[in-house]
């Protein structure tokens, strides 16, 4: 669990982060989303002490991260940035292999860490390990980049824009990937985008910045439907909201028993994917992989959701 | 054909070396009077060893010292001595060699030390120069991962900095050594062993022959060294996915 209190950066004359407090559970992904100068990254920077604080606390299971030596706190939290920044003058093996080889462990240890990542990645360590980060493809670059930065295990991950260098195809994969990743590793993920659509698709809490203020802290569905400020209002988009608020649920979770014709849509599917199916087909009712229905009529119930707020 | 023409100048300057004489025939036209073509009073294999040697010892020293004021200045407790230590290579340059040699003499002596002083003088600002650039234009995301990964000052410097640097440091120690290979020459008017023997014996007894012979082999070891410390580089450069050419 990462708790901040009262953080608060000043350079000079300018607040950049405003006595922001917020607690991310163990396990959950907190999306941090602004425009830029939101002091969105300031705030990210300051937890692996990148950037110390003027004032205000980090604590990560209770310990206070001023007190570590900041190298070492920074070891322990994994960090992965946009444009990946891998260090060009070693193999993707080494590169994933830093933060293990800064602790000291044991060759073999380190070896069969990066090919365990290498696979998790789905890069095949024979063909990749020993390629140099300029042989490798914009995404794959970034999935060494994630994988560099969890080498360690470290309990808390922190990605700044991660995917921001990637075309719309690749990074749809690459946060699904990444969704998944952590769900199976439990690690805690704090990440700064400055898309709506990004954080409503990975965080389980989103962070809305602005001016160095944080102006809401709250579960995607709250965010939406109850936006706490106009510029948080704006920053979702009103034409949008009803789209998001439906890609937060899973079309496996609102299934009802009935019968309908035509190909049906995986239970994994969000609300979004069976709404765009509905009207590109010219059905009002979807069967569900498995089972079950999912109608017209409920698909736009849940999206009126938006509009009651 | 260009590494060709290269094994050729290797191959003919080793030949030259082993057994000057008979290469006489070649320098013969440029002989008036009867003098010698070549020239014997020492063997030019050895001045030309002692000449290599003496720009070796020099860039090597301007090499250390001056990555070493690349290093410190870039530095955050070591940044004001930037405009020092900018001053100090840049008069090592502008200051004429000769000048040096004139000055160190009463000091040193004659013999190698006067001449080395100004080859390491002389030497200072390329690689300076090159060291400041190649640690001051890291990509700055690499430099945001090392320090997000923990990696701590030196470390940085060691596994990070230093590797990305090199290929623009090492043009900084070619250019210095050629210019030296050229510039030691001069020491043989404070009596270093060095190739200007030839030439200033050549230019004494107005025989052109040894000017020329002189001459020719500080030339072919100036291309030889250029072209082995650029190979060198565009190495280190294409590992680290810098390919130039």
């Amino acid at each position: 669990m990462i708790e901040i209190q009262n953080l608060t950066k000043i350079y000079g004359d300018t607040t950049v982060v405003d006595q922001v407090s917020m607690t991310v559970e163990t396990g959950q992904i907190a999306a941090l989303v602004g425009t830029s100068g939101s002091g969105k990254t300031t705030l990210l920077r300051m937890i692996n002490r990148l950037v110390e604080p003027s004032s205000g606390k980090v604590l990560i299971d209770g310990e206070d991260t001023s007190r570590i030596p900041a190298h070492a706190l920074r070891r322990r939290i994994g960090y992965a940035i946009q444009g990946h920044g891998l260090f060009p003058h070693r193999s993707v093996a080494q590169n994933i292999a830093t933060v293990p080889a800064l602790l000291k462990w044991s060759e073999a240890d380190i070896r069969a860490r990066v090919d365990e990542l290498l696979e998790l990645f789905q890069m095949s360590p024979a063909q990749f390990r020993d390629r140099m980060p300029y042989e490798l493809s914009g995404g794959q670059q970034q999935r060494v980049g994630v994988a560099r930065a969890l080498a360690a295990r470290p309990e808390l991950l922190l990605m700044d824009e991660p995917f921001g260098a990637l075309d719309p195809v690749i990074r749809a994969k690459a946060q699904q990937d990444l969704r998944d990743i952590q769900r199976r590793l439990g690690t805690t993920l704090v990440i700064v985008t400055h898309d709506m659509e990004e954080a409503v698709a990975l965080g389980d809490r989103i962070a809305v910045m602005d001016k160095g203020e944080l102006l809401q802290y709250g579960p995607p569905s709250e965010v939406l439907t109850q936006p706490a400020a106009p510029f948080v209002r704006e920053l979702i988009g009103e034409g949008e909201r009803p789209f998001r608020l439906l890609s937060l649920t899973r079309v496996g979770d609102i299934a009802k028993t009935g019968e309908a014709g035509g190909e049906t849509i995986p239970a994994g599917a969000s609300l979004r994917d069976a709404l765009a199916e509905c009207l590109w087909s010219g059905r009002s009712a979807l069967p569900v992989e498995g089972g079950g229905v999912v109608t017209l009529d409920q698909l736009e119930s849940r999206a009126a959701q938006a509009s009651v707020a | 054909m260009a590494r060709l023409l290269l094994a050729a100048a290797a191959l003919f300057l080793v030949l030259f070396l082993a057994s000057p004489e008979s290469f006489a025939g070649l320098f013969r036209p440029f002989v008036t009077n009867n003098a010698p073509a070549i020239y014997t009073q020492t063997g030019l294999l050895s001045l030309t060893l002692s000449h290599l040697g003496l720009v070796g010892v020099a860039v090597l020293a301007s090499t250390v010292v001056a990555v070493g004021l690349g290093i410190l200045v870039t530095r955050p407790a070591g940044r004001e001595f930037l405009p020092l230590a900018r001053t100090v290579t840049s008069i090592g340059q502008t200051f004429p060699p000769v000048a040096v040699l004139a000055l160190a003499v009463p000091i040193l002596g004659f013999g190698a030390w006067p001449t080395l002083v100004a080859l390491f003088l002389y030497g200072l600002l390329p690689i300076f120069e090159n060291t400041l650039t190649g640690l001051t234009n890291l990509p700055p995301e690499v430099s945001e991962a090392a320090r997000g990964m923990g990696l701590t000052r030196r470390q940085r410097l060691v596994q990070v900095e230093l590797p990305l640097a090199m290929p623009l440091i090492l043009a900084g120690i070619r250019l210095s050594a050629v210019i030296s290979l050229a510039t030691a020459t001069i020491g043989s008017t404070v009596a270093a062993k060095t190739l200007g023997e030839v030439i200033i014996a050549g230019l004494l007894s107005s025989n052109t022959a040894y000017v020329v012979q002189g001459g020719l082999v500080v030339g072919l070891l100036a291309i030889l060294i250029y072209e082995a410390f650029q190979a060198l580089e565009t190495r280190t450069a294409r590992r680290i996915g810098l390919a130039r050419r």
